[in-house]
């Protein structure tokens, strides 16, 4: 522990060095901005902002994609209670409660719970990377190809069975998406698969162009017939605060969000969006009035707020640990590392201190940066949704198109985004949520190699996932899961995801 | 079953039933190898066979979904259009440069979509094309395309 807290004093010794402060306070200021644009997801602002940190020592680096990383994740927030528009998957389910809220004329508390929620689970994620990154690394490092294959699928089937709407349409976007990770040159046989003679696509598709296109070009052709966007009514600073009651009902479901956000962002393959889900559903099952859920109850914001926000840094410990990427975001963030021949992994805790320990103090600083930051000046940024929209979905599309090609500097994967674009509209029109697609990409090439892997170990034997005990629990509570979703297709009674009204979510 | 009195469920379902027979179909170019020894072909037919079954799923149980007929789209030439015109500017974009794509692409939007005034439009479509380009592709340093003029 004593070491722990010498670690914590060199980081600190780093993040609060005057360039270092600087670089955090502006990641989260973009972070917050590209947050509240619809299209512009913190998936999209780090890979904009990528190119310019190649120039940066490391550590700033890190900093700076840190600080927009978890702005975006507060700013998305935002645009979900005040307009119902998610500026990112992670605030889907925000939207429901906290657009509800907003109606009720608490737009204010909601935004203030949501701020604290964020910085309450965001500090306690912090504190657990801090603290049990070297424990679960170790834990993590036990997992065979077996276990991974089953961590992989059960994380398929929580997100089926928490999503909103159909579970069969959402099991059929995780496929389309993990046949689109297909794409591209196996390897474990050097094959190039479904590339078309397009040779860009040997490297496979990434999932900047693909999420992009999904989430952003689709929002704005959604949205194409719809003249001004709503009128968003700005509060006033002495309505943030939340009353004595909403106050109560919130610090439960912030504690239990930002545990189990911490927890699931650990797992690979999950992710802050699901987190939210699950956080959401947790909270109305334990509620006593779950009949409010829906109609502007505060704990349907304060649980996956702080559930994605928690997520969010706990995506760093397999990251940081392991260099394992969980999802799209710390991906990208390990290739901004690498560019600097820096491989993220134990041995970078113990040869580079300084960029671990920095990283987590610069965490703790980004945090009460957001609060600060957030709550005063939710009025400043909101302004930036009074532009109109004539003039900002002209402005998104571009930047859409300059992020996708600034990534590789190839034309392609600005064709993709158009494509993903298109089907992403289409898929939206008939009902299909899209998360699924993105996940399924992202965890393609790891589901492959280690079902091949798995089947190689056992040779050909699948009753290698029966006899390992932790690959048969994340198995059956998939399969338990799986069922649970099914019950009510066969039986044609309403489950609690309908009851919940999250198959009224909008995409 | 004619096409009119199709149901949405049971369009999309079909949708995927066809989209996996065509990965099943394009698949047979990679060796699926045995279940000691998985090819390249191995996983995608697996997941393939997996859509064609929740594709087909969908569709039987798309009885009650609402029917094709009675969806709206009145988004949908928008759409078109903006899509169209995404796909030119990005046919452009090596051709003509960064900046004159982008310059023409808001022109497009805002004077001739939006019907905005041709002053407002030409200083948003100047101004974003100039100071985009400034700010990724040179202070960036992102290679952004240059047309024929260097621009």
């Amino acid at each position: 522990m004593a070491d722990t807290f010498q670690n914590l004093l060199l980081g600190f010794q780093v993040a609060l060095q005057w360039n270092v402060l600087g670089y955090a306070f502006a990641g989260c200021v973009i972070g917050t901005l590209v947050g509240m644009m619809p299209g512009l997801g913190p998936l999209a602002g780090i890979s904009l902002l990528l190119p310019a940190t190649f120039g940066l020592n490391p550590i700033i680096a890190m900093v700076l994609l840190g600080g927009v990383y978890y702005g975006a994740m507060y700013g998305g927030s935002t645009t979900s209670i005040l307009m119902r528009i998610p500026g990112e998957a992670a605030s889907v389910m925000t939207c429901v409660d906290g657009y509800a809220m907003t109606q009720n004329g608490r737009a204010g508390a909601a935004l203030a719970i949501a701020a604290i929620g964020s910085f309450v689970a965001g500090t306690f994620g912090v504190i657990g990377l801090m603290l049990l990154a070297p424990t679960l690394a170790a834990l993590a490092l036990r997992f065979g190809p077996p276990e991974y294959t089953a961590l992989l699928m059960m994380g398929f089937f929580i997100l089926a069975y928490m999503s909103g709407g159909s579970m069969p349409k959402t099991l059929a976007m995780a496929a389309f998406g993990l046949l689109l990770g297909m794409i591209g040159i196996d390897a474990m046989t050097g094959y190039t698969r479904f590339s078309f003679g397009v040779i860009e696509l040997g490297d496979g598709v990434g999932i900047v162009p693909v999420a992009v296109g999904l989430f952003g070009i689709s929002e704005i052709l959604m949205t194409a017939a719809a003249g001004e966007g709503p009128k968003v009514r700005i509060p006033k600073f002495r309505e943030l605060m939340p009353s004595a009651r909403e106050f109560k009902d919130s610090v439960g479901p912030i504690a239990r969000g930002s545990l189990l956000g911490f927890l699931i962002g650990i797992i690979p393959g999950s992710a802050h969006v699901i987190s939210s889900f699950v956080s959401y559903g947790l909270e109305r099952r334990l509620s006593k009035h779950p009949e409010r859920f829906g109609k502007g109850a505060i704990e349907g914001v304060a649980g996956p707020e702080s559930a994605n926000n928690s997520a969010a840094t706990g995506a760093f410990v397999p990251m940081m640990a392991l260099g394992i990427p969980t999802g799209p975001v710390t991906a990208v963030m390990i290739a901004a590392v690498m560019v600097h021949g820096i491989s993220p992994g134990p041995t970078m805790i113990q040869n580079q201190p300084e960029l671990f320990w920095g990283f987590v103090a610069s965490m703790y600083v980004g945090n009460v940066v957001l609060l600060i930051l957030n709550l005063p000046l939710v009025g400043l940024f909101v302004n930036l949704l009074r532009i109109p929209y004539a003039y900002l979905y002209p402005g998104i599309l571009c930047f859409c198109i300059l992020g996708c090609y600034s990534v590789s500097n190839s034309v392609v994967d600005v064709w993709i985004m158009l494509i993903m674009g298109g089907v992403g509209y289409a898929l939206r029109k008939f009902g299909y949520d899209l998360a699924p697609v993105a996940l399924g990409l992202v965890l393609a090439p790891m589901l492959e190699l280690s079902l091949r892997q798995s089947l190689a170990m056992s040779a050909g034997d699948y009753t290698i996932f029966l006899q390992r005990p932790i690959a048969l629990t994340m198995l059956c509570l998939g399969v338990l899961l799986l069922l649970l979703g099914l019950k009510p297709l066969l039986s044609k009674k309403k489950d609690w995801r309908s009851k919940v009204g999250l198959d009224e979510v909008p995409d | 079953m004619s096409l009119p009195r199709l149901r949405n469920d049971q369009l999309s379902g079909l949708m995927l039933l066809a989209l996996a027979l065509f990965v099943g179909w394009q698949n047979r170019a990679y060796p699926l190898g045995s279940v000691q020894e998985p090819g390249a072909g191995y996983t995608p037919l697996l997941i393939a066979v997996f859509l064609g079954v929740i594709g087909l799923l969908i569709a039987l149980k798309g009885a009650s979904s609402e029917p094709l007929s009675e969806m709206q789209w009145p988004e949908a030439k928008r759409a078109a259009m903006i899509l169209v015109a995404c796909a030119v500017a990005t046919y452009a974009l090596e051709h003509l440069g960064y900046r004159i794509t982008v310059m023409s692409l808001l022109v497009f939007f805002l004077g001739v979509m939006e019907h905005k005034k041709p002053l407002a439009v030409a200083s948003v479509a100047i101004g974003f094309s100039l100071l985009s380009f400034y700010f990724i592709g040179t202070l960036l340093r992102v290679p952004l395309p240059r047309g024929p003029l260097g621009w």
